[in-house]
Order: structure tokens, then C-alpha cells, then sequence
């Protein structure tokens, strides 16, 4: 099992998912450079957060035509498993990787700080460890994590169960109160139909060591390695 | 001779310009004229401030290193690299811009060092909220300081923000980095070896910032000027590019020098690197990467783009290099190479458009200004205690202060900027002292800015004493033992006898204060002429201090922790009010003397608070400060807003009056709580240091409660305390 982290050149969040994977999940990982298209035989490849191209235009508009994001897509079609956290999701939305698009944050401004979110789906290779409606404690950091789909999409997603974190009270009360950006229906993480592509806001490299105050986000990728031992890698 | 209007035009008196005609033994060229005139502006040559600078003290407890352009200290086989610098004229100009490239320009010269830039704090200073261009202001540096720091990946831990009115039309914005590197791969701003090869990297080269430290930072404000075209343009995504490809140009071995192409470009560049190395440089112009046409030799050699860097590489490894800044899509151009002898010769197309001896540039005339106390400080220093009418209700006092700019909550602003980011952030903002985890060791870094520039202004001597103090203080109750100091020393106009007086007076009590603690100032930055119309700043010197925790299970912070712990005081609650909050937000007055200060029994709380927690004694640690006492509390109170913890404080029997024990700053304090049993343990570590110590009263409860003897003088619920501290700055903002 091998985690491949792709760096664009404004990535900033690539250093600290390779001392996740590396030192507290004990992992094997590689970084995968935007200009690439060869993914290293990852197993699951990781979109860092950052600033791709700087996201001076619309985040992640830019990213979606990189070289590396040709091979990922690919990847993805073909059932990879690819996690885009923060930046990343934003880039596989740009990619149509998943469904729907990103605004700013309803208060226009950046947020960086802890908040709660609970988790929607536990029968998923990213949250299969978690219990039904567990509540994280998890930071965001960012401008654009306002997420936005028609009518028709949200019932698609609620219908296949593919959203997966919404932000909610410590307590898991969900309400406009403990949205911090505005997001529709609170959704702070989704999945592809197919179960194998995930995007989330909170960035939880940033929450699975006890040093930083939570510990809550380590279960997304002890859950990938499981998933991934059960298939023998 | 010369018309005298082109050398005052680029900021040169008579005096100066004679002196370069001395040097040079004929008539400057325009190109020359204007090198000189960059390299020996106040910002860059330091003329008035050089002589009282050599009075820091440059070594201390931790070793240190000294740089050309940031300093460190040695912690095992780390350097911990770290500056504080000033954009204060940019940010008034244009404070978006001004506050980024600030941030930029700070973080180039901690990674040009060879150190990965590993956290960023600002000290901040705006004149009050009410005026709406103040507001104008502060939202423009808060906007400019997140665009750059949250882009480059490098987040930004801590600072302070106040706000006086003496800032109005003058604000500050100081910003400190802090990077880390092997010591092993450290590199100097430095040409040398003759025939290497010198390479300019990074952005192209534009007009804009052109007389950015002549013009801009080395003259005050007058009516009715415009100076935004000498306001630099930030990028923070070819800096994040260029932060990654230095280091890995560096870490090829390669690279013999490099500076970064801040204050003064280009010229600042060739002159202090070759200087520095003992050698000279030959450049061709025509090799530099450029953004705009028909840009004159004396435009790019003082233009001040930003995010561009000057590199010397070893002769025969220029391709090896290239090719690391090419991969970041970043220009590298061989632009000349070092020489022998000294002397930096400027070509344009082959043709010599200047030639200078680099340390001529470099060593600009030491100024000794004269220096006069203000007549206005023997009135103000009185304060007839008879004079201040004491209050029938403290509550409301309290309230008041804890909603109080410069006490309340600052979260509003620092949730806009990045502060977890290499997820390194083990204590966030909003207690006394940032902490950083040291990755791959059990120990972890401390920062923290402080300066109180009104005590400042009514004592500059003992108020500049005072911000190395609380620094430390700050540190110590983060559990870390303070290492270094940077400062940053602003300043109204030196040609002034009074302003002089100021900066001397807070030199001397900044080396005092550090000659005490054994800690060494390893670099630093002095910003005068913050002067407008309306008013000259407040002194301000702000220290940035870094501490060293040696067990990261040991860090604490201020926030009470749980019910039924006992509450501590170290130190003395003395009768004194003078250049307080207090007077200043409910008496309206800026009077009085900065408190008292004994520097042994500082050191003497200070060790006792610090063996506390390192002994794992101290549940939280909280310095009084602003607000004094009841402020200090009522912030123990509320620092976790999700578990809010009250407090009685019932053991407290002084004999002052009621106002000075609850809100003056007496120094040399410190908060902790501790379980019940840990009680006797800590008295007899205080009683080792010979620290004055108190149990004060008990955790617990949904209310704050000071007594003193039978008297009850504060009862609130924390929801109240809360509320007034979390709720006014976002009222402010919105005018």
C-alpha cells in the first residue's frame, strides 16, 4: 500500500500530508510532481491543500489541466482511490471528478480554526472505522469552501449517500449556526458515486496527532489501510 | 557641479552629495548618484542609528549567529533562524500591498539563510477604529497579511495588535519570521571566490518600489504627497516557488551566497554581498530578466520588485543551479561575475555606467544626533493619586476594559490568517506565546512580540526594559526558557532632538533588560520617520523574543484547565497606576510613569513560574499585563470558549486602593493554577527564587469573584465576561 501526494507548485500541505503518512501512519509514500504524469504505482493518491497556481483565477481552474491531473483522472475512472483535502477538493471539482462547485466563504473571508463536523456515511473506505454520526474535531483553513449544487445534484447525492462530513455543533446539532462558510446543507466532505474519489474541506493531516489537539481525522486514512489490507496490498 | 535638485530629488543633502564626489574623485554618473543615494538612505545605511545599535548585546545564554540579514541561535544541531522588520510607511501608503510585501520581504530573508521559514508573527499598531481611514487601514494589512502568508504556506502563530491614537497617520506593521535549518547548511549573504558566478533569480524586474527606503521610509509624512508608485507589488505564489527552489539549490552545495533583493534591489544586492565577501562584482544589465521596456541602468539598479533574489554560484555549476529555478518556472540568469579588489562595476551593454568601491556604498556616514529630553514629559510623569476619582462599580470597569481594542478578543483577525499550516502549531493564538513542535525532536519553539509603547512614551528607558521583560514573561508562561531577541525599533523623525532622546533611551533599556536575562539581540531592523501631520508615533520598540521548551509535554497556557485547582500569584501588586489601560480607557488619561521595574525580582517570578511547570506543577500560567489583575484573570477565565472556567478569588488582602489592585500594571507577575496538592510544592520553589507567592483562591464555578479582604469588588458570569471580550472588535470593524 502506497500513498502518492501530488505537488503543484503552490502546493503547501504536501509536506505535512507526507509526515502523516509516513511517521504517524508508518506508510509507504511518494510525491508526485505536477509536471508528471507517472504516478509511481500509488494506491491512493492525495491532492494536498495550497494554492495550486496561486488561485489567483477561480481555485483549482488552472490545476485541472496539469499534466499529473490527466493520469489521476484516469486513475480515478479506472476506481483509484484519491482523496482531495482543502485545495484538492477544490481542484477535483474543477476536474469533475465530483459533483458540484465551490464559492466563497459566505462571510468573505479566509477561516482557518477548529470546527465540528459529523460523519454522514460510515460505510465508506475512508470512514468505515468511524461510528454511524461520530463527531470530529477538525481545523478548516480557507477562502472557497462554500459548496454549491443544483436541487438535482444535492438529491442525487443524498439518494446514493455520497455526502460524507457536514458541519455541525460539538453536540452534532446541525444548523446555520455551525455552518462557518456557508455551505449548502452544511456538507463539508463528499464522495464520488463510485465510492472511490473523496474531497473535504477540514484538513485532516492537521488533525491526527495528539500534540495538535485532536486526534479525530487519523481515522480517515486508518480506514484506507484496512480497506486496502482486506484487498491484500 | 551637479544640480542640487537631482540629488535632492532622490533624498541626498549637500553634505552627502560632497562626500561622494570626495569618494568617487570626480562627478557621480546618474546610475551611481542614485546607488548611493538607496544605499545610504536611514533605512538602508542605519547613519543615525549605527552608533547606539553596537550596544546590543550579541551573545547570551544560547549561542548565537549573527548573519548578515537575520540572526539565530544554536539549538543542539539546529539554527533557528529568525528577523523582525518594518513596512510601516508602504502600509500607511497602501496598506494591502504594503502589509504583503512586508511579509514577503521578511520571509526572503530568513530562507536566503539557507532556513525553512516555519512561522510568521506581527506586531501591529493603528490609530483608533472610530476614524473610518483608520479602519481603512487596519482591514488593508489584516487583507494584505493573509493573501501573502496564507499562500506561501507559512503560518502566521502570533503578534499583537493595539491601537492609539498616536498612530493615527502613522500605523505599524512589524512582521516576524522564524525558520529552521541543520546548522551544517546554513549559507551567508556573501560573494566570494573570484570568477564564481553571480545569478539573478526569481521575478522580473518592474519600476515599481523605485525610492521604496530613500524616498518612502527615510522621511516622515507631509500634507498632501503621493507616494504610491514607491509601494512594491507582492506575489505570493512565485515566493512560495522560490522558497522551495532556493532551498533546493542550496542544498546542492552549489551556492557560495545569496541575498535577497529587498530594500534598495539591486544595488543593495552587489554593493553588501560583495562588501561582505571582501570582493567586488562585475554585472551586465542587459542580463537582467525585465517586466517593462526602456527601463534607464539607474531604474533597475534601484527598483525594488519584489520576490527577486541575487545568488552566487560556484564557478561551473551555473547550469546545475538553472536548471533547479527553471523547474519552478522561475528566471535564472547569469548576470556577471565576482572579482578580485572590490569594486562593483554596473554595465550597460558592455559600457561601465557606474563603478564603485562596494564598502564606499556599504559604510555610510555614522550620524551622532543630538538628543534632548522632551519638556513635555516632567508634567505628564505627575499623577497625584487624589486625582483620579475612584469608581462606585468595578464590574462595569471590568467589562469596559475587557472590550477594550486593544484587550479584546483578537480571534476576528487571526482566523483570516493560516496559523496551522505545517502543522507545527501546538499552543494557538490568543495565549501569551505561540508554541511550534521541533519535528523529529521532544522539543518545541516559543514566540511572542511585545512593547507597551505608552509606557514607552512616558519612560522610554524603563518601558523599553519592560517589553524585553514581558516578552520573556510571555515566554516562561508557554513553559520555555527565553534564547534570543529580535527588535524593531520605530521611531519618529531623528533629526529631532526629542525623538532621538526616545530611541537612545529604549536602545539603552533594550540592552540593560537583555544584559540582565543573558540573552543576545541577534538582528534587528530600526524604522524612523513615522511621523505625519497629525501627530509622531509613540516610541516603539518591539521585541520579538523566541524561547526553547526542552520537553514538549510540558507546555502550558494560559486558560484555567479545571474546578477545584488553586490559584496562584507570583509577585507583587504594588500601588500604582501610572500609564495604565485603565486611566487611559476610563479616566481618558495618558499620564503617570511606566510601573515599576526590578529587574531581579522579574527573574526571580520568572524561574519560579518556569520550574512550576517544568516540574509539571502548573495547570496554566497567565502574565498580568494590560488590564492588570482582574483583566489577567477574567482571561484565565475565558481563554477556552467551550469550557469556560470561573474562579473565587478570596485570599487577596492588600492594603492599596481598590482600583490599582484590580486594573494596575504592577510587572513582575504571573498567574498559575495547580491542583490542591501541588500547592506547597510550588511555595517552596518560590520561596528557592525568592518570588513573592500568594494563593489568591480557587477554579471553579460559572463566575468570576475578587475579594479583597471582606470586600467583594468583582461578581460577573463568565457568559457576561465573555460576550463584552468576543463581541467588541467586530463592532469596531464595522464602524
Amino acid at each position: 500500500m502506497k500513498f502518492g501526494i501530488v505537488v503543484f507548485p503552490g502546493s503547501n500541505c504536501d509536506r505535512d500530508c507526507y509526515h502523516l503518512v509516513k511517521t504517524v501512519l508508518r506508510s509507504s509514500v511518494t510525491y508526485i510532481w505536477h509536471k508528471d504524469t507517472d504516478l509511481k504505482g500509488a494506491d491512493c493518491i492525495i491532492l494536498p491543500g495550497g494554492f495550486s497556481y496561486g488561485d489567483y483565477l477561480r481555485t483549482g481552474a488552472i490545476a485541472r489541466f496539469s499534466m499529473v491531473m490527466k493520469s489521476v483522472t484516469g486513475f480515478a475512472k479506472k476506481g483509484g482511490i484519491v482523496i482531495g483535502i482543502c485545495n484538492g477538493f477544490q481542484i477535483l471539482l474543477e476536474a469533475g471528478l465530483l459533483p458540484g462547485v465551490m464559492l466563497r466563504n459566505s462571510g468573505l473571508h479566509f477561516i482557518c480554526r477548529h470546527v465540528y463536523i459529523k460523519t454522514e456515511n460510515t460505510h465508506t473506505r475512508f470512514t468505515s472505522l468511524y461510528e454511524a454520526g461520530q463527531v470530529l474535531k477538525i481545523p478548516i483553513a480557507h477562502n472557497e469552501g462554500n459548496y454549491y449544487i443544483d436541487p438535482d445534484g444535492l438529491k442525487k447525492l443524498k439518494d446514493n449517500h455520497q455526502i460524507i462530513f457536514r458541519y455541525c455543533s460539538v453536540g452534532g446539532m446541525m444548523s446555520g449556526q455551525f455552518n462557518p462558510n456557508g455551505a449548502l446543507d452544511n456538507i463539508a466532505g463528499i464522495m464520488n458515486k463510485g465510492g472511490n474519489v473523496l474531497g473535504m474541506m477540514p484538513h485532516p493531516e492537521r488533525s491526527s496527532e495528539d500534540e495538535l489537539g485532536s486526534r479525530d481525522g487519523y481515522l480517515i486514512f486508518e480506514s484506507l489501510l484496512r480497506w486496502f489490507k482486506r484487498k491484500g496490498r | 557641479m551637479m544640480k542640487p535638485e537631482i540629488y535632492y530629488a532622490l533624498g541626498l543633502d549637500d553634505k552627502e552629495y560632497k562626500k561622494i564626489r570626495k569618494i568617487l574623485k570626480r562627478e557621480p554618473s546618474k546610475t551611481e548618484l542614485a546607488m548611493f543615494s538607496v544605499e545610504w538612505s536611514e533605512h538602508c545605511g542605519y547613519l543615525c542609528s549605527r552608533k547606539w545599535l553596537r550596544l546590543l548585546p550579541k551573545t547570551g545564554r544560547y549561542k548565537t549567529l549573527i548573519g548578515e540579514d537575520a540572526g539565530g541561535i544554536v539549538i543542539d544541531d539546529l539554527a533557528i533562524i529568525f528577523k523582525m522588520e518594518s513596512h510601516n510607511h508602504p502600509s500607511q501608503v497602501e496598506p494591502k500591498q504594503g502589509a504583503a510585501t512586508g511579509v514577503g520581504g521578511i520571509i526572503r530573508d530568513i530562507f536566503t539563510a539557507g532556513a525553512r521559514p516555519i512561522a510568521l508573527l506581527d506586531s501591529l499598531r493603528f490609530g483608533p477604529l472610530n476614524q473610518a481611514y483608520n479602519r481603512y487601514l487596519f482591514n488593508g494589512v489584516i487583507d494584505g497579511i493573509q493573501f501573502y502568508g496564507n499562500c506561501v504556506g507559512v503560518p502566521t502563530v502570533g503578534g499583537e495588535i493595539y491601537f492609539d491614537n498616536s498612530y493615527t497617520g502613522n500605523c505599524l506593521v512589524n512582521a516576524m519570521c522564524i525558520g529552521i535549518a541543520k546548522k551544517a547548511d546554513l549559507v551567508r549573504a556573501r560573494a566570494s571566490g573570484s570568477g564564481n558566478s553571480i545569478m539573478y533569480v526569481g521575478s522580473s524586474t518592474g519600476r515599481d518600489g523605485i525610492g521604496g527606503c530613500s524616498i518612502l521610509a527615510s522621511h516622515e509624512f507631509k500634507e498632501g504627497e503621493e507616494k504610491r508608485p514607491t509601494v512594491q507589488i507582492g506575489d505570493p505564489f512565485t515566493e512560495k516557488c522560490l522558497i522551495e527552489a532556493t532551498l533546493e539549490a542550496i542544498n546542492t552545495g552549489y551556492v557560495a551566497g545569496i541575498k535577497d533583493m529587498g530594500a534598495a534591489g539591486l544595488t543593495c544586492c552587489t554593493s553588501e554581498m560583495a562588501s561582505a565577501g571582501n570582493s567586488g562584482m562585475d554585472i551586465e544589465l542587459q542580463a537582467v530578466p525585465r517586466r517593462e521596456e526602456n527601463m534607464q541602468p539607474w531604474e533597475l539598479m534601484m527598483s525594488e520588485s519584489q520576490e527577486r533574489m541575487l545568488v552566487c554560484v560556484k564557478k561551473g555549476k551555473e547550469n546545475q543551479i538553472k536548471k533547479i529555478f527553471l523547474k519552478w518556472d522561475l528566471n535564472a540568469s547569469v548576470i556577471g561575475k565576482v572579482t578580485a579588489g572590490g569594486m562593483v562595476t554596473v554595465r550597460d551593454k558592455g559600457e561601465i555606467v557606474a563603478q564603485i568601491k562596494a564598502s564606499a556604498l556599504t559604510e555610510a556616514p555614522v550620524y551622532d544626533m543630538p538628543r534632548k529630553q522632551p519638556e513635555y514629559l516632567r508634567q505628564l510623569n505627575k499623577l497625584e493619586s487624589s486625582g483620579i476619582s475612584k469608581p462606585k462599580d468595578y464590574n462595569s470597569v471590568l467589562l469596559k476594559l475587557l472590550a477594550a481594542p486593544s484587550i479584546s478578543d483578537k480571534s476576528w483577525v487571526y482566523e483570516q490568517y493560516d496559523h496551522m499550516v505545517q502543522t507545527n502549531t501546538v499552543v494557538l493564538p490568543g495565549s501569551d506565546a505561540a508554541v511550534l513542535r521541533l519535528k523529529g525532536t521532544n522539543k518545541a519553539l516559543a514566540a511572542t512580540t511585545d512593547c507597551n509603547s505608552r509606557y514607552c512614551f512616558l519612560n522610554p528607558y524603563r518601558g523599553a526594559q519592560i517589553a524585553v521583560a514581558e516578552a520573556a514573561r510571555n515566554l516562561i508562561c508557554s513553559g520555555a526558557r527565553p534564547a534570543a531577541v529580535t527588535d524593531c525599533l520605530n521611531f519618529g523623525n531623528p533629526e529631532k532632538p526629542e525623538s532621538f532622546w526616545q530611541f537612545k533611551n529604549c536602545v539603552e533599556g533594550i540592552r540593560d533588560a537583555c544584559v540582565s536575562f543573558n540573552i543576545a539581540v541577534v538582528s534587528g531592523n530600526v524604522s524612523f520617520y513615522n511621523e505625519s501631520p497629525q501627530s509622531a508615533i509613540n516610541p516603539t520598540p518591539t521585541i520579538g523574543m523566541i524561547g526553547v521548551i526542552d520537553n514538549i509535554n510540558r507546555v502550558c497556557s494560559q486558560g484555567f484547565r479545571q474546578a477545584g485547582d488553586a490559584v496562584i500569584l507570583l509577585g507583587h501588586c504594588r500601588e500604582e497606576l501610572g500609564a495604565s489601560e485603565y486611566l487611559k480607557e476610563i479616566h481618558k488619561m495618558i499620564k503617570g510613569d511606566a510601573p515599576y521595574l526590578n529587574l531581579k525580582l522579574e527573574q526571580a517570578v520568572q524561574g519560579a513560574a518556569l520550574e512550576a511547570i517544568t516540574a509539571g506543577l502548573a495547570h496554566s500560567a497567565h502574565d498580568c499585563s494590560e488590564g492588570g489583575l482582574a483583566i489577567a484573570l477574567a482571561e484565565c477565565c475565558i481563554a477556552s470558549k467551550d469550557k469556560m472556567i470561573g474562579a473565587n478569588i478570596n485570599k487577596l488582602n492588600y492594603d492599596i486602593r481598590q482600583d490599582a489592585l484590580l486594573f494596575g500594571e504592577s510587572q513582575s507577575r504571573i498567574i498559575i493554577s495547580c491542583a490542591g496538592d501541588s500547592r506547597e510544592k510550588i511555595k517552596r520553589i518560590a520561596l528557592k527564587f525568592k518570588a513573592p507567592f500568594c494563593v489568591i483562591g480557587e477554579t471553579g464555578g460559572r463566575v468570576l469573584r475578587i475579594l479583597n479582604g471582606i470586600e467583594e469588588l468583582i461578581c460577573l458570569p463568565l457568559e457576561d465576561l465573555y460576550h463584552k471580550w468576543s463581541g467588541s472588535l467586530k463592532k469596531e470593524i464595522k464602524g
